[in-house]
């Protein structure tokens, strides 16, 4: 989507992908809470080739001081990539893309917890992306969703993320890197599988209308099914399934 | 975090007055729910850019000037030109906005347009090469917001194709060939609706985009295509109502789109 052209072909005769995948079907997930002993909540995902950890402090008293809120809390969500997580080394820090993914994925968070209940607090989500192979933030906000959870924090219902696109003129779900550098359009999503609802939603690309909504139904089903693996590993997670939990 | 786009509390009765509107199927300022500011565009407005343009949609003011320079190209893409966009919040535009470095506000803003015009290919950026693999035009938008009254997505997404539209590539100033008009293939137009209660509203005003829950800008192109989409805000949407929304900056996007060239043409419209 950045303009690059191949010569790659990301769809075969047979219709299957460049990972043997069909249109509709997801890369394996595995997930897993408490992860970081230190944290409030934690959880760790790999989807796919994406490796990602996320981590919850709080509610806390929110400093600096001017950014507390009297009515609720703010929840503060850092989305970085290692150096190491990517082809080409990335310079540590926040970049513009992070920051905007810091952003969207905040304030998709805020619309899910039950932010009034803790005012002048921050809840302060870190998700570190240890290895990337596309979809890293849907995959970062649905373990950030689970360790939200996992520290108790009380929500409306879980976030659910997930993309789909357009590659070789085929509308896929969850796109991996080479479909994701050679295709054609990503959406990027984010879910409140109870209610339905869209907390996150971007997209780039060049879809019609009927490719855009095919695209947005496949990633809607797909949370769905990812919904109750987070539910599963809750669940295991208290019942003391793990062993280091 | 210094800056913040909501001027904060809009008073309660301000709140109540806009809902109370609403259910008449009207608004704060009389428009209708689709209905988009006046826009009035100059373009030309900055002699020493290569291309500029000075957008007012309704009270909202904002000045993008484009430069064009010769560059090394990128490593992948050797045979293209390169675009960057960048916003700046100045402080003289909003109580709100505070000098120092990009908010992400400021980001969000740039990366946004930057996709709209990026994805569709409105730049046509392989007719922009000097010399393959070692010298391209590199097209920098600039974009200042001067007077901050809601909506900057748009202003920010009609100023940039104003400008580009007006932007001639200076070859004779790096005496390498004539001078030529920027080319280009698309012209994509971002549409921002605010979803107040539950009603969606077309261009958010300032009293507006303060007391809304959810914001999405659909970014779409003249032939109809999807380009880029961007959720913001606190609240969340049903799958109808980013359907319904899609289709209304369709067409919405297709009427500031003849807008925008229509006035380009001229000095002002």
């Amino acid at each position: 989507m950045m303009g690059m052209k191949s010569d790659i072909k990301l769809i075969d005769d047979n219709g299957l992908r460049i990972d043997g995948r069909l249109p509709n079907q997801l890369r394996p997930i595995k997930m897993e809470v408490g992860v970081v002993k230190r944290a409030n909540g934690s959880a760790y995902i790999e989807w796919g080739g994406n490796k990602i950890m996320a981590a919850v402090y709080g509610p806390r008293e929110a400093y600096p001081k001017h950014v507390q809120e009297s009515d609720r809390a703010i929840i503060r969500a850092r989305y970085n990539m290692a150096a190491f997580s990517v082809d080409e080394r990335k310079r540590p820090g926040p970049d513009r893309r992070s920051v905007e993914l810091s952003k969207v994925i905040s304030e998709a968070l805020t619309s899910v917890v039950f932010v009034e209940k803790f005012p002048r607090t921050a809840i302060d989500v870190y998700i570190e992306v240890l290895q990337a192979d596309a979809g890293t933030r849907v995959a970062g906000i649905t373990a950030a969703s689970l360790a939200l959870a996992h520290a108790g924090i009380p929500m409306r219902d879980l976030v659910v993320g997930c993309a789909a696109g357009k590659v070789d003129g085929v509308v896929v779900l969850d796109l991996n890197k080479e479909e994701d550098n050679f295709g054609e359009a990503d959406v990027p999503m984010a879910i409140l599988p109870r209610t339905g609802e869209i907390a996150l939603l971007q997209m780039d690309g060049d879809l019609t209308y009927e490719e855009l909504t095919n695209a947005m139904e496949m990633a809607m089903d797909a949370a769905r099914e990812i919904y109750k693996m987070e539910i599963e590993t809750l669940k295991s997670a208290y019942r003391g399934d793990d062993d280091d939990n | 975090m210094t800056t913040k786009f909501s001027e904060g509390v809009v008073a309660e009765s301000k709140r109540n007055y806009i809902k109370k509107l609403a259910l008449q199927g009207t608004r704060i300022d009389g428009r209708g729910f689709d209905e988009v500011r006046p826009i009035k565009i100059k373009t030309g407005f900055i002699k020493r850019a290569d291309g500029s343009a000075l957008v007012e949609l309704g009270d909202t003011k904002v000045l993008v000037g484009v430069k064009i320079e010769p560059g090394e190209p990128f490593p992948d893409t050797p045979n293209m030109g390169i675009m960057t966009t960048n916003v700046e919040l100045v402080p003289l535009a909003s109580p709100t906005f505070e000098p120092g470095p990009p908010s992400e506000e400021a980001i969000e803003l740039a990366r946004v347009v930057d996709r709209g015009i990026r994805e569709s290919h409105a730049i046509d950026l392989e007719k922009l090469v000097i010399e393959e693999g070692e010298k391209v035009w590199v097209v920098f938008i600039d974009m200042h917001v001067l007077d901050y009254h809601g909506n900057l997505f748009d202003a920010c997404g009609i100023a940039a194709l104003a400008a580009l539209n007006d932007a001639i590539v200076p070859a004779e100033r790096f005496e390498v060939g004539e001078d030529f008009k920027l080319p280009m293939n698309h012209y994509p137009v971002p549409v921002t609706f605010a979803k107040i209660g539950e009603w969606i509203v077309a261009d958010p005003n300032l009293d507006e985009e303060s007391i809304a829950k959810a914001r999405l800008t659909v970014t779409t192109s003249e032939e109809g295509k999807i380009n880029a989409m961007q959720k913001g805000l606190y609240g969340t949407f049903t799958y109808e109502e980013v359907k319904k929304v899609i289709n209304r900056s369709l067409s919405i996007g297709q009427k500031v789109r003849e807008q925008i060239l229509g006035g380009a043409d001229g000095e002002e419209n």
